[in-house]
């Protein structure tokens, strides 16, 4: 199982490298990527050092082109396409059908894997990619279960990569129009979900309120440790409960099921998290790497490390974890 | 490009749980509405099995007879393998043609050589995956309901010939599907024993903020707007960019009639009492901010 972990910038994508990553996922400065954050992400100087630093340590660099381009601006996503296609990286990660034709006629020699935005939980889906743009891999979104994973990588033409640790959409991803709903932005056409230009922290006489355009996604008493208002993990209320109705704040974390994902047949484990800092991407790298050195190893000898547990655990949303959808009781 | 035309009116599926009967009503009702296309068939979620296939197309030979298109639509997240089985054998009928709301709907599709219809969660954003997908028997599409006038006006530029383009037009917004079912969640119970908690909410189970603010809605595994997208005020618009279709999304009550005010609409009808009427008529508020690059919830004249 390759190891597949997310960089916003040059040192994080040294920090995954050197903490053991098969390959690195990145994306340029705009909105063609689903992680378009101010500050973040690669321009030419950026990614040809890193493509250099990966090449000479036998690692591979993908670019996400992975947002919806509307027609007045689709030649900046055929740009972008060009430019990752002239650097020479190792696979663009695409969703959109026009996209993808474009970089399947005009770079055939180049791997393209079908991004997470995508939607695609099926084998008959998966085919349609493969046989109309000869995607070489899948994302899946994060709402099947473990068993319903195994089905589609049975069925599949392509090998599958799925979600390991990270960040948790709920929805699934390139479905998902909250953001948009309440700011005029999503990650389909925006590249982000609850943008911060929209985020407001108020104190208030009892505590803080976070707000998303106005919206109060949630409130904090005194001394409780108040969240970014991500859209689907605010408390809400529904009947007569106060609630997280949609989700809380968690991660992911799939350490103590990665002997079944490697049994299944899962081609490669996904970290989530190209906005997180370079010490966060090296803590997460380095611990999924020894949990994967370790599960590949002696699967049926396979333990989740407690050590392992509690790093992750301390870096999560919440400094708590879930296996999500993977596990039945949690749909 | 400015093919001014009457646009004609769809039924679109019925998004929430109803009763076996009132569903049975709610297509007699249709039948002799002014809506000249109906789009039938669970879309939300398989576990929904009081109308059963057999049951769908003996209610679509029934619309037909009325004169009616009728489109059968297919489930939006594809999870178990029984819910692929279905979409096979939904995708192989002869009867009628299918609105494709996932890729694989797509794949099964063409490989039959059938026409369809590409529904609002397909992700069709611009026009090089419009002609893609005309060019494997697409004839008409939904335009994705957080786009807006100005990308749809673009989008024409390049429309291919042939295909037909549909406007989500009135109705609660479908703005996610997750593996989660929220309704059973808000219930305390999984979704493996929901309890068909989804009966209970003919509109969908309403979401607050904690200042008691309506925010979203509960469908199952879908969230929805809590206030209704309408665009009976930019009919005219709409009809000079070439919309072919304007799709009513069924609410628990009073469809026929808001069917009849957009009818009027579309007959250019003064709007001002139409659109009071139809403001009536909506379980909470209107929106509208989609069409113009805005936050979806907003509402305002254009």
């Amino acid at each position: 199982m390759e190891l597949v972990c997310p960089a916003g910038n040059l040192p994080a994508l040294k920090a995954a490298i050197d903490n053991g990553a098969d390959a690195v996922y990145v994306g340029f400065r705009d909105d063609t990527n689903a992680r378009h954050f101010a500050g973040l992400n690669f321009n030419e100087r950026s990614i040809v050092k890193a493509i250099r630093y990966a090449r000479d340590r036998s690692r591979k660099v993908f670019v996400a082109i992975n947002t919806f381009p509307q027609s007045r601006h689709f030649g900046r996503w055929r740009t972008a396409v060009d430019r990752a296609a002239d650097y020479g990286v190792d696979a663009l990660i695409l969703a959109d059908m026009g996209v993808l034709d474009y970089a399947s006629n005009q770079w055939p020699d180049l791997r393209l894997h079908l991004s997470v935005q995508a939607s695609v939980t099926s084998a008959e889906g998966i085919r349609f990619y493969h046989e109309n743009f000869g995607v070489r891999r899948v994302v899946l979104p994060r709402v099947l279960s473990v068993n319903q994973v195994a089905r589609v990588i049975t069925e599949s033409p392509v090998p599958v990569e799925v979600f390991g640790f990270g960040s948790l959409c709920v929805m699934v991803e390139g479905r998902c129009l909250l953001s948009s709903y309440a700011t005029g932005k999503s990650p389909n056409t925006y590249g982000a979900c609850s943008p911060a230009s929209h985020v407001r922290w108020e104190e208030t006489p009892t505590g803080t309120d976070t707000r998303l355009n106005g919206v109060l996604i949630d409130h904090y008493d005194e001394g409780e440790k108040a969240g970014y208002p991500t859209l689907c993990k605010g408390r809400f209320q529904v009947g007569k409960n106060t609630f997280y109705a949609l989700e809380e704040p968690t991660s992911l974390n799939t350490l103590s099921i990665l002997p079944q994902l490697k049994q299944i047949g899962v081609s490669a484990i996904k970290v989530e998290g190209r906005q997180r800092s370079p010490a966060y991407v090296a803590q997460v790298t380095a611990v999924m790497r020894a949990a994967i050195d370790s599960c590949m190893q002696d699967p049926p000898g396979y333990q989740a490390k407690e050590q392992w547990m509690n790093a992750l655990g301390g870096v999560s949303e919440g400094a708590q974890t879930t296996l999500g959808a993977y596990h039945r009781p949690w749909q | 490009m400015t093919r001014m035309q009457t646009m004609r009116l769809s039924v679109g599926p019925i998004q929430y749980f109803w009763e076996r009967q009132r569903v049975l009503d709610f297509y007699q009702q249709a039948a002799d509405s002014a809506a000249q296309i109906i789009y039938l068939g669970e879309v939300i979620c398989s576990k929904r099995r009081l109308v059963k296939f057999a049951d769908w197309l003996a209610i679509g030979n029934e619309l037909k007879q009325s004169g009616k298109q009728v489109i059968l639509s297919s489930l939006t997240l594809l999870e178990a393998a029984s819910e692929i089985g279905t979409l096979k054998k939904l995708c192989s009928n002869d009867a009628f043609m299918v609105e494709a709301n996932d890729v694989a709907a797509i794949q099964l599709l063409t490989a039959a050589g059938k026409d369809y219809v590409g529904g609002p969660a397909l992700n069709i954003y611009n026009h090089h995956s419009l002609q893609l997908l005309a060019g494997k028997n697409l004839k008409r599409w939904v335009l994705p309901v957080e786009l807006g006038l100005e990308a749809l006006r673009d989008l024409h530029l390049h429309r291919p010939e042939g295909v037909e383009t549909e406007v989500f037009a009135l109705g609660r917004l479908p703005l996610a599907y997750s593996a989660r079912c929220y309704t059973a969640r808000s219930h305390n119970l999984p979704k493996d024993d929901c309890q068909f908690k989804c009966l209970d909410y003919p509109n969908g189970r309403m979401l607050k903020t904690r200042e008691n603010r309506d925010f979203l809605v509960l469908n199952g595994i879908q969230t929805q707007s809590a206030l209704t997208h309408q665009v009976l005020d930019q009919v005219t618009e709409l009809a000079s960019l070439g919309v072919d279709v304007l799709r009513i999304s069924p609410q628990n009550t009073d469809t026929m009639r808001i069917i009849e005010l957009f009818s009027a609409a579309c007959k250019g009808r003064e709007l001002t009492s139409l659109t009071e009427e139809l403001l009536s008529m909506l379980p909470l508020g209107a929106c509208n901010g989609y069409l113009t690059q805005q936050a979806g919830m907003d509402y305002g004249p254009q």
